[in-house]
């Protein structure tokens, strides 16, 4: 029996000190790189085998193209929803969910509209008009929707100045207010305050 | 043993009810008989659960098709750790899950809670049972998990297939254990508001509680964005999907209690917020569970739609109503014990912080029920998605990644000039130095240089503290420089271990930047055919396609595609992706074929192939080639965050040693007089 190269398998022409260098130098190459697996041989170009079971392999796919790739193609269907359920953007579904027989037809109709010239704007637009709105993986920024996108950050905005505000009022009150000692504890003099905030301060230090 | 299950859920459910009247009557009387009996209803019932979930658990393993549960989610060749999982794999199995985990986590309550703290008991007792008693009426009366079918199949459904993942064995208990946890500290929350016992004591009883069901839920988070990233097989791990949004509204809430919670423990502010940032975490998770069970919004996630959500919604208003006029209430026992002194404090820091922790989960909750509002109010459907929730929040983000760098650098109740100065000089040189890098190394995504920049300010912060505290250690005992960082750490858990927490959060956001730079293509190879991408880094990897191959494992048939890859030219590895056809024991197809991921990771890059299909049954593949620049950031961020948590949770090392600290001032005041 022969190995591809040519050896004898079986027959070891190592000798142990070989054996026990090669072993320490794989353990150092694994080690800085654990994910390098072992050199095997390439099977070369040729005709695709037939696959035993192809059922098991899922859909039968179509090759893809280098239109499928296109950064074009991939901005306009990452804008709008597959309408499978899956609460995926067409280009995630289809190169995601390879059962979904939707998204691969949708993303058909993006490209027959892109091969007769429309634009993004255009075929993002056509999908409106034909599935609604919710076809967009955001909701158009006009009309109600823009209650969807403003409100938030203005609540945050609206909350962040009145908490400003009550901020002012809380410290003019605390400055208004004379300083209590706790219960049972001795008086401090605002010198030795004043220490203690400077020991304090090289504590924080 | 299914009778067993099905008589121990009535038997839970009765003492549940029992429980709740004699804790609220015990407490409301102070007689003792009754409190004992509303606390040993809480045990009675935790036991009647567990079981119920040892007859389930019994009926899953003994493949008990005649349960419709056991025969919707397992089969026979289901493997025993998958069999064990599919305790929560469905709904009426994780009601369950759900109900025994809160009766276990209110025995421990009850008996873990200090002697001083007993007075709440009581009410702590019946809410427990109240909320748990609520649980099993669902699985009574909706969603019953021993219900049994008119025949019984030769074999079972089988699991999901994306179930059938390690993370997903972990994920759902983590976030449960969040969730249900959440409802201890609420419970603490709502018994200190009935017995106006509203002082700082039912603070000190549920910060532990709270700690944990935070860090249970942060754990669950990060499983989950892992179970995403490993078994979907879109390429990413956050969807901002209404359950993962679900998850994340507690977490922020309760990550604004454990900042805010500090304020009132060093000044005695901010009473009234605490207690409603405690009842809106708790109810945000019943939404959370009511969102992941109605089915009212639709999601990847959720469980099958059923009557259930009727049950949650009608709990969800009930208890908000009751747990908000109770509140309402009890505002004037609930004024602060001191006014804030400065505008630039720690504790206006913090406020800020909780403005934009609460902010944000404004945020994400009104996106996740827009969809809702719209058509009530328009009547359009709307589709709310990732770019609608990275534009809002990504901005609101960036400035709590911000803040999480100047808070730790302002002195409490009033810092001077010259201290802030001091104390931003090296932060401030580390966002410059940072944007400068990345600008010279060529990012121009504004999200991007925002984020690391920020991060830099946020680590040179942590890495300021760190080594004054060392430092000074160092210096005043002669502590060796590991042994002053170890104890710096031992002795200020809470502190340190926060600015761990921090730590990991900067490593998520550096993750999450990352992701801006993602570069995908797909390829229909032959073998030997090659294509190749290039990353973000300048490197172009080639992908050669080796083949196919097919062969049976337990309860699948395998279809392997295998890629060499190279980089530069230079081979790295094989990488090997399976589409996965599950069959049940008959052979019979179980699910649409499921997709493996080939991953292969590193510090700064993740390639990720996918196996979409075969072209005509030949050899010929289709594949999806990725490159996700820092993912592995996540994961070990996500570790660093939980690490942070158990420092900060670990028992012990607190009180003796500060007063001990105190103690040495004293004297050191007294000496220099």
């Amino acid at each position: 029996m022969t190995a591809s190269d040519g050896r004898t398998v079986g027959q070891s022409d190592w000798t142990r000190r070989q054996f026990l260098a090669g072993v320490v130098g794989l353990l150092a190459f694994q080690s800085v790189s654990p994910t390098v697996s072992q050199s095997d041989s390439l099977p070369g170009a040729g005709p695709s085998g037939k696959l035993g079971d192809p059922q098991r392999a899922g859909r039968p796919l179509e090759p893809v193209t280098a239109r499928d790739n296109l950064a074009a193609i991939q901005a306009i269907e990452k804008r709008l929803k597959c309408t499978c359920g899956c609460n995926l953007d067409i280009y995630t579904c289809r190169t995601t969910d390879f059962t979904c027989s939707v998204s691969p037809a949708l993303h058909r109709q993006v490209l027959a509209r892109y091969d007769a010239g429309q634009s993004g704007e255009q075929i993002v637009a056509a999908f409106v008009a034909e599935h609604g709105p919710a076809i967009l993986m955001a909701p158009p920024r006009r009309g109600f929707n823009l209650v969807a996108y403003f409100l938030p950050t203005v609540v945050v905005v609206i909350a962040g100045v009145l908490l400003t505000f009550a901020l002012r009022r809380w410290t003019r009150l605390a400055a208004d207010r004379p300083a209590t000692a706790p219960a049972g504890g001795t008086p401090a003099s605002p010198a030795e305050l004043e220490r203690l905030r400077h020991e304090l301060e090289q504590i924080d230090a | 043993m299914t009778l067993l299950g099905g008589s121990a859920l009535w038997l839970a459910f009765l003492l549940g009810v029992w429980g709740a009247i004699a804790g609220f009557a015990g407490g409301r009387t102070g007689r003792p008989d009754l409190q004992r009996s509303a606390r040993h209803a809480v045990f009675a019932m935790c036991a009647a659960l567990l079981t119920a979930v040892f007859s389930l658990e019994w009926a899953l393993f003994h493949h008990d098709f005649n349960v419709e549960y056991v025969a919707a989610y397992t089969s026979r060749n289901l493997p025993t750790f998958y069999t064990w999982s599919a305790l929560y794999a469905g709904q009426k199995g994780s009601l369950l899950f759900w109900a025994t985990v809160l009766t276990v986590f209110g025995s421990l309550a009850q008996i873990l809670t200090a002697g001083r703290h007993r007075v709440y008991l009581p009410y702590v007792a019946a809410v427990t049972a109240v909320v748990a008693a609520f649980f099993v009426s669902v699985m009574l009366f909706a969603a019953n998990p021993f219900e049994r079918l008119a025949y019984t199949p030769l074999d079972g459904r089988g699991m999901n297939p994306q179930l059938q993942n390690p993370g997903m064995v972990f994920h759902p208990p983590m976030l449960y254990l969040g969730y249900i946890s959440i409802t201890i500290p609420f419970a603490f929350a709502m018994a200190a508001l009935i017995s106006k016992r509203l002082d700082a004591d039912w603070l000190v009883a549920i910060r532990k509680w709270t700690l944990l069901s935070w860090l249970f839920l942060s754990v669950g988070i990060c499983l989950g964005m892992w179970w995403a990233y490993v078994e979907l097989g879109w390429g990413g791990y956050w969807a901002w999907d209404p359950v993962e949004n679900a998850s994340l509204l507690p977490w922020l809430t309760m990550t604004a209690f454990l900042h805010s919670v500090m304020i009132q423990e060093k000044r005695g502010m901010l009473k009234k917020w605490n207690l409603g940032l405690i009842i809106g975490s708790w109810l945000l998770s019943i939404l959370g569970t009511f969102i992941t069970r109605s089915g009212v919004i639709s999601s990847v996630h959720s469980f099958t739609q059923s009557g259930v959500g009727y049950f949650f919604l009608a709990f969800l208003v009930i208890a908000g109503v009751t747990s908000f006029t109770l509140y309402a209430k009890r505002l004037p026992l609930l004024e602060a014990d001191t006014h804030l002194e400065s505008m630039v404090s720690r504790e206006a820091s913090f406020l800020f912080n909780n403005l934009l922790f609460v902010g944000i989960a404004f945020s994400v909750l009104f996106g996740t029920l827009f969809p809702i509002l719209s058509e009530a109010v328009r009547g359009t459907k709307v589709t709310v998605g990732p770019p609608f929730f990275n534009l809002v929040n990504i901005p609101l983000g960036l400035a709590l990644l911000l803040l999480t760098g100047i808070g730790p650098l302002i002195a409490w109740r009033r810092a001077s000039l010259p201290n802030l100065k001091r104390q931003f000089a090296v932060p401030s040189t580390a966002f410059g130095f940072t944007l400068l890098i990345l600008l010279v190394v060529g990012v121009r995504d504004i999200g991007a240089l925002l984020a690391i920049a920020c991060g830099g300010f946020v680590a040179g912060t942590i890495a300021q503290e760190f080594w004054r505290g060392t430092t000074a250690r160092h210096r005043q005992y002669g502590e060796a420089w590991p042994l002053a960082l170890a104890r710096l750490v031992g002795r200020n858990r809470r502190r340190y271990g926060g600015y761990i927490v921090h730590a990991g959060i900067v490593m998520l956001f550096f993750a999450f930047a990352g992701m801006a730079f993602k570069t995908e293509t797909e390829a229909t190879l032959r073998p030997g055919e090659s294509a190749t991408i290039k990353s973000p880094y300048g490197w172009t990897y080639t992908f050669t396609h080796l083949g196919i191959s097919q062969y049976d494992a337990l309860n699948r048939l395998v279809t392997a595609g295998t890629v060499e890859v190279r980089r530069d030219g230079k081979r790295l590895g094989l990488l090997t992706t399976e589409k996965r056809q599950h069959v049940d024991a008959l052979g019979r197809s179980t699910f649409e074929p499921s997709t493996e991921v080939g991953i292969r990771s590193d510090l700064r890059e993740d390639l990720y192939v996918v196996l979409g299909g075969v072209v005509n049954g030949s050899e010929q593949a289709v594949y999806r080639f990725t490159i996700n620049p820092l993912v592995w950031w996540v994961w070990y961020g996500g570790m660093v965050v939980a690490l942070g948590g158990l420092v900060v949770m670990w028992p012990g090392g607190g009180a003796p040693a500060v007063k001990r600290a105190q103690a040495g001032y004293v004297v050191k005041l007294v000496e220099k007089a």
